[in-house]
């Protein structure tokens, strides 16, 4: 009986293939969103992991200075000889060519043996060439690929190497950083001698440090990777639209089925059981295809994400996947989940069938206006919700969740909008077939509802998240021009070179102003420290959000800070308050300055003052002010005496450049993810209209029967759906603009600690009008010419067959 | 593969090539110095390091006796071990140190392990004043200015449950091993400097257990270095340092190989005159062996010396005396009797 009421269960999707295969699509489509974004948010966390990993942070205590800065070599001796088992780190950035690479200067011999997750003596290397100058540099494989023909010491390759980062001996790293007799931090290693004297007598200044558990990395780009999270989930719900419509439709073309496999005596719950079955195996089966498309996908995106990752936080993401186990598992999972979750409600209307309930496959759609109603105000109380988080909430997670309500109540509102729409169309027209037109279309808008709020979330995101970009984009470029004011930009490479260049732009150019800096931990978290000079370029042009107005006098002289917008956010600092320098210096918040693209805090301090806090503090940037003509020559000129490499001596106009592609590479993701999920909704209406033509014949049969041919019945059908997407379109107007506000002013907080004006581009949302129109139209074309190839006597059968 | 694991192999072998002799000490010279026989040693300036040569330990065993009325011995050893030839500044220098220490009671051994690169004052010998030292381990000189730098020494070292400081006195010269410092260590002609100073008496307190012992005893000091000590075939040795009742010392040692091992000897008179004697005139024996971690070692010897009327047997104070260490090896206290009794060190290397 079983296997008999399976075969009659399932001789339904052999009846009806184009609603399987949107099953398994809706499905799969939605699974591989999800799990590509999970496979490159999974690919990035491991990449941070091993980075963190490399040299034991994550597992060994650290001494440090409190404020970040260097330890003196001598006072690793101190340590020593007062018996602590501790081995020196170096830890800094070097650029070779284009590229950076964190160098991570060890000492092989005193590493204690739990810090070592990479072979220091890998393939014979021998530990004499490894201390020995020039060094060995150890790295992964694409690393040295990208060193290629840069002139770095001999590179070994390991690939338990994150990339972008080398390791290389104590005393090498110390030459290639420019930091004799310093080291970041001591390893403590995990068994120290009884009876040495405490820490506190022998070294007062260090702190120690618990084994990180999450690395600074892997905090600064979480953000990012909640937003991908968000897109990723944003991307399955429009999927489940899918999966939900079609099967809801399946359940109600079942009816029959199940009536007769019940009256035939097969036991309900080996009916609901043949049927969570079946939903297992297709889910399942969905789920997989679903899971390996997301991993193409992910490999399409990978790289781009990895050079966001790589330009916002200087976060190194190798740009190949590897196979993840928990990728699979929860890809499976969610799809298994969303089914039986969309089927839960239609399960349960069967278990609760009476037996000989008359078979009515169209009474589902003919949903009452009271249901409308109640499913608005569910939708209002969303809004409500959301309204409510956005005004009390706080934090990323309250941020997203305002958003979901918000997406989630617009969509739960718009079949009553579209309703009322189209009464209105109704009211407005004249003539019986415009009348039957709008009539028609409320009558079958029940059967569509669930795709139209799936485009409207689709439509809604991407009108949302394109203003959100573009008002960025605008905003960063204005922001580009009053930040790089100067025309152009010196790297030197020691500090004597630096002196010599210093002195000799001086009388070549109209100003040479330091970017001198140094990095110290305030407030919990890595700040850099920047010296600037007392110049015009600055006072004219600095992008200030607020200051007092003698703040550039006050930097000047030494009296004041100035803080980048992330850090004063995080840090809930006012103008005014007193900041806590290195020895012991306070002095008050002068100005706020916005400061996108950096995800760290920032503090700016006259250039006097930071040479004097912070002596070890690197002197060896400058931006220089010349007439921009003689920009070309005066480069030249620096490269020929001073024999600069390229990349050190850049001119304004490549710095914009530079900053602009890292933004476009940033939302190049976003913008692909936006497009997936466009596509996903348009398969949605497809598969909706596909499902709905068969059963549209007893609407049209009467319209046919009255004189209209099916060429322009087919048109109409064409003319509705575009209608409809029309309408979904401007529905979807204010739910995106309440969706860029909240990424704006909510989301982009937050996450990245600085608020943009919002920006309206209203020829985008024309063109994403024309997109949507188009897809609805594309969507309905080929069951328009299914109708227009009825044979007349199909139409006359439904007269016939009327119950 | 442990990073720990490459670097032992690395530090006592310039070469990967594991297998030659023990700890890569029968491998190849390669530029650096090679000790030669005419070559008076020169005082004080030997007792510093000699970094043109490969290999190089100062190394201290002692016989202690409790004031609790119980046997214990201690062992502070530096070794240095070259990658290059030579010494540079700061961290380049290729030199890399190594210290272990242990005390034995009858019950117990505790053993510790420092490592440390040279060049940036975390290890290395200092001649004036003389100080061997590796992180707050050292062998200090406490002699009084003109004197000898080694005839008054304090070592302190400390490990996980043991640490000791020992005031150590010399009550007679050094004794230069082999011929006149020149010790032959096989048949081909390998060998090394090496001398002695095996008269000091010993006063000090030691910490095992969190307990505190005050100690009194004997204590034998080498310095010796080399860069090609043993030959290709020779697997490793045993080595033996007997103070006797008599006040008379014996050092000797057997190389081992795949043939009868080289065995060579110095008998010290009470007043410290050397006597070197011929390859082959000491005889060893295992009598017996234990197991300990793993290594299957002899822990009762007999040695027969028939020039000096020497038939002694060596039991050991604990036979676990292992020295866990990433280059290990058996090193202990030893009771003697037999021809002549007293105490001394065994160790045996390459089990």
């Amino acid at each position: 009986m079983l296997v008999h009421g399976l075969t009659a269960l399932l001789s339904h999707w052999r009846r009806h293939p184009l609603q399987f295969a949107m099953l398994l699509l809706g499905l799969a489509l939605a699974t591989a969103l999800w799990s590509a974004v999970q496979a490159i948010n999974g690919e990035a966390r491991a990449s941070y992991q091993r980075a963190a990993a490399v040299v034991g942070q994550d597992r060994l205590d650290q001494l440090v200075h409190a404020d970040g800065s260097r330890i003196a070599q001598t006072e690793y001796i101190t340590l020593r000889k007062a018996g602590w088992l501790v081995s020196p780190v170096l830890e800094g950035e070097k650029r070779y060519g284009g590229e950076r690479l964190r160098i991570l200067g060890v000492d092989p011999v005193t590493l204690p043996a739990e810090a070592a997750e990479v072979n220091v003596g890998a393939a014979g290397l021998g530990l004499a060439r490894f201390i020995t100058p020039p060094g060995v540099l150890i790295v992964s494989a694409a690393t040295a690929q990208r060193l290629q023909g840069e002139e770095t010491p001999p590179l070994a390759i390991d690939d338990a190497m994150p990339p972008g980062t080398a390791m290389t001996d104590i005393g090498i790293s110390q030459s290639l950083l420019e930091a004799p007799g310093e080291v970041s931090r001591l390893l403590l290693a995990p068994r120290q001698p009884p009876d040495v004297r405490p820490l506190a007598e022998i070294a007062p200044d260090l702190v120690k440090r618990a084994p990180a558990v999450e690395s600074d990395l892997s905090r600064l780009t979480d953000s990012f990777h909640l937003n991908l999270t968000a897109f990723g989930f944003l991307a399955f719900a429009v999927g489940l639209f899918i999966v939900h419509s079609a099967i809801g439709l399946a359940f109600e073309q079942r009816r029959p089925t199940v009536r007769t496999l019940r009256a035939l005596g097969l036991p309900l719950r080996g009916l609901i059981l043949l049927m969570v079955v079946e939903l297992l195996v297709l889910s399942l089966a969905a789920g997989l295809a679903g899971v390996a498309l997301g991993y193409g996908v992910a490999s399409l995106l990978l790289p781009d994400v990895a050079a966001s990752l790589r330009g916002l936080y200087g976060a190194e993401v190798p740009g190949t996947l590897s196979i993840r186990p928990s990728v699979w598992g929860l890809g499976l999972a969610i799809a298994v989940a969303g089914t039986l979750a969309s089927a839960a409600s239609r399960l349960w209307r069967i278990a609760t069938m009476p037996l000989l309930a008359p078979a009515r496959p169209r009474a589902w759609s003919l949903a009452s206006e009271r249901g409308l109603r109640l499913q608005a105000a569910g939708g209002l109380t969303l809004l409500a919700v959301a309204l409510l988080i956005v005004r009390f909430g706080a934090g990323l997670v309250a941020g997203f969740a305002a958003l979901g309500a918000m997406l989630l109540g617009a969509a739960l509102l718009l079949p009553l909008v579209l309703s009322l729409l189209l009464k209105l169309g109704q009211r407005l027209s004249k003539g019986v077939v415009a009348q039957w037109f709008w009539a028609d279309t409320r009558q079958q808008l029940p059967g569509l509802s669930l795709a139209l709020m799936a485009l409207l979330l689709a439509l809604a995101a991407n009108a949302g998240v394109g203003t959100m970009v573009q008002s960025f984009r605008l905003t960063f470029i204005g922001w580009l021009d009053q930040r790089l004011p100067s025309e152009l930009y010196v790297s030197t490479r020691s500090n004597a070179e630096s002196q010599k260049v210093h002195d000799w732009l001086a009388t070549r150019s109209d100003a040479v102003l330091p970017v001198w800096n140094a990095e110290s931990r305030m407030f919990g978290e890595p700040v850099q420290i920047y010296g600037v000079a007392d110049h015009a370029t600055y006072r004219q042009h600095w992008p200030m959000l607020e200051a007092t107005p003698d703040a550039w006098d006050r930097i000047a002289r030494g009296d004041g800070v100035l803080a980048n917008e992330q850090l004063a956010r995080r840090q809930h600092l006012q103008l005014g308050v007193p900041i806590i320098l290195e020895q012991g210096r306070v002095l008050p918040l002068v100005g706020i300055y916005s400061d996108y693209g950096n995800p760290r805090g920032q503090l700016i301090v006259g250039v006097g003052l930071l040479t004097q806090l912070y002596p070890d503090a690197s002197r060896l940037r400058y931006a220089v002010r010349v007439a921009p003509e003689r920009v070309p020559q005066l480069m030249a000129a620096l490269h020929d005496t001073f024999d600069l490499p390229a990349e050190n001596v850049i001119d304004q106009a490549s710095v914009k450049a530079f900053s602009l592609r890292i933004f476009e590479r940033t939302f190049a993701v976003t913008a692909a993810l936006n497009v997936l999920t466009l596509g996903v909704a348009a398969i949605a209406i497809f598969a909706s209209l596909l499902t709905l033509s068969d059963m549209r014949l007893a609407q049209l049969a009467p319209a046919w029967a009255t004189g209209l041919t099916l060429r322009r019945l087919a048109l109409l059908e064409i003319l509705r759906s575009a209608a409809l997407a029309c309408f979904t379109m401007l529905a979807a107007v204010p739910v995106g603009l309440a969706l860029a506000w909240m990424l704006l002013a909510v989301v982009n907080v937050e996450a990245f600690g600085w608020r943009l004006p919002m920006h309206v581009f209203p020829l985008d949302w024309l063109r994403l009008c024309l997109l949507a129109v188009a897809s609805a139209i594309l969507a309905a074309l080929l069951p328009a010419l299914w109708l227009m190839r009825r044979q007349p006597a199909e139409l006359v059968k439904v007269f016939a067959n009327e119950r | 593969m442990n990073a720990r694991i490459v670097l032992l192999a690395l530090l006592l072998l310039a070469t990967p090539a594991l297998g030659q002799g023990f700890a890569g000490l029968g491998s190849d010279v390669r530029g650096f110095a090679v000790p030669q026989p005419d070559v008076a040693l020169v005082f004080p300036q030997d007792h510093g390091a000699h970094p043109q040569y490969r290999i190089e330990w100062w190394y201290v065993t002692a016989n202690l006796t409790g004031a609790d009325g119980q046997e214990y011995g201690a062992q502070w050893t530096l070794f240095r071990s070259a990658l290059a030839p030579g010494e540079k500044p700061g961290w380049q220098s290729p030199q890399v140190w190594m210290g272990h220490a242990a005390l034995t009671t009858a019950s117990a051994h505790h053993s510790g392990e420092r490592v440390g690169r040279g060049g940036v004052g975390q290890a290395g010998v200092s001649l004036s004043p003389f100080a061997a030292t590796i992180d707050d381990w050292s062998l200090t000189s406490r002699a009084s200015a003109g004197a000898d730098p080694l005839s008054a020494v304090t070592i302190a070292a400390a490990g996980r449950r043991f640490s000791y400081t020992l005031d150590l006195d010399a009550k007679g010269p050094l004794v230069l091993q082999g011929d006149r410092g020149y010790s032959v260590k096989s048949a081909h002609g390998q060998a090394s400097d090496y001398y002695s100073q095996p008269f000091y008496a010993v006063t000090g307190t030691i910490r095992i257990e969190d307990r505190d012992v005050a100690v009194t005893g004997q204590a034998w000091f080498d310095h010796e270095w080399s860069s090609q000590p043993l030959a290709a075939d020779q697997t490793g040795w045993d080595w033996f340092s007997f103070h006797f009742e008599d006040g008379e010392k014996l050092m000797g040692f057997r190389l081992r190989d795949s043939a009868a091992g080289f065995t060579s000897a110095t008998w010290i008179s009470a007043d410290g005159r050397p006597e070197p004697l011929p390859p082959g005139a000491l005889s060893v024996t295992p009598e017996a062996w234990h197991d300990v971690k793993g290594h299957r070692v002899p822990v009762q010897w007999r040695l027969t010396l028939p020039a000096k009327h020497l038939d002694v047997t060596t039991s050991a104070l604990n036979e676990e005396a292992w020295m866990d260490t990433q280059v290990a090896y058996w090193e202990g206290p030893v009771r003697i009797t037999g021809s002549h009794r007293g105490r001394g060190y065994v160790e045996m290397t390459g089990y």
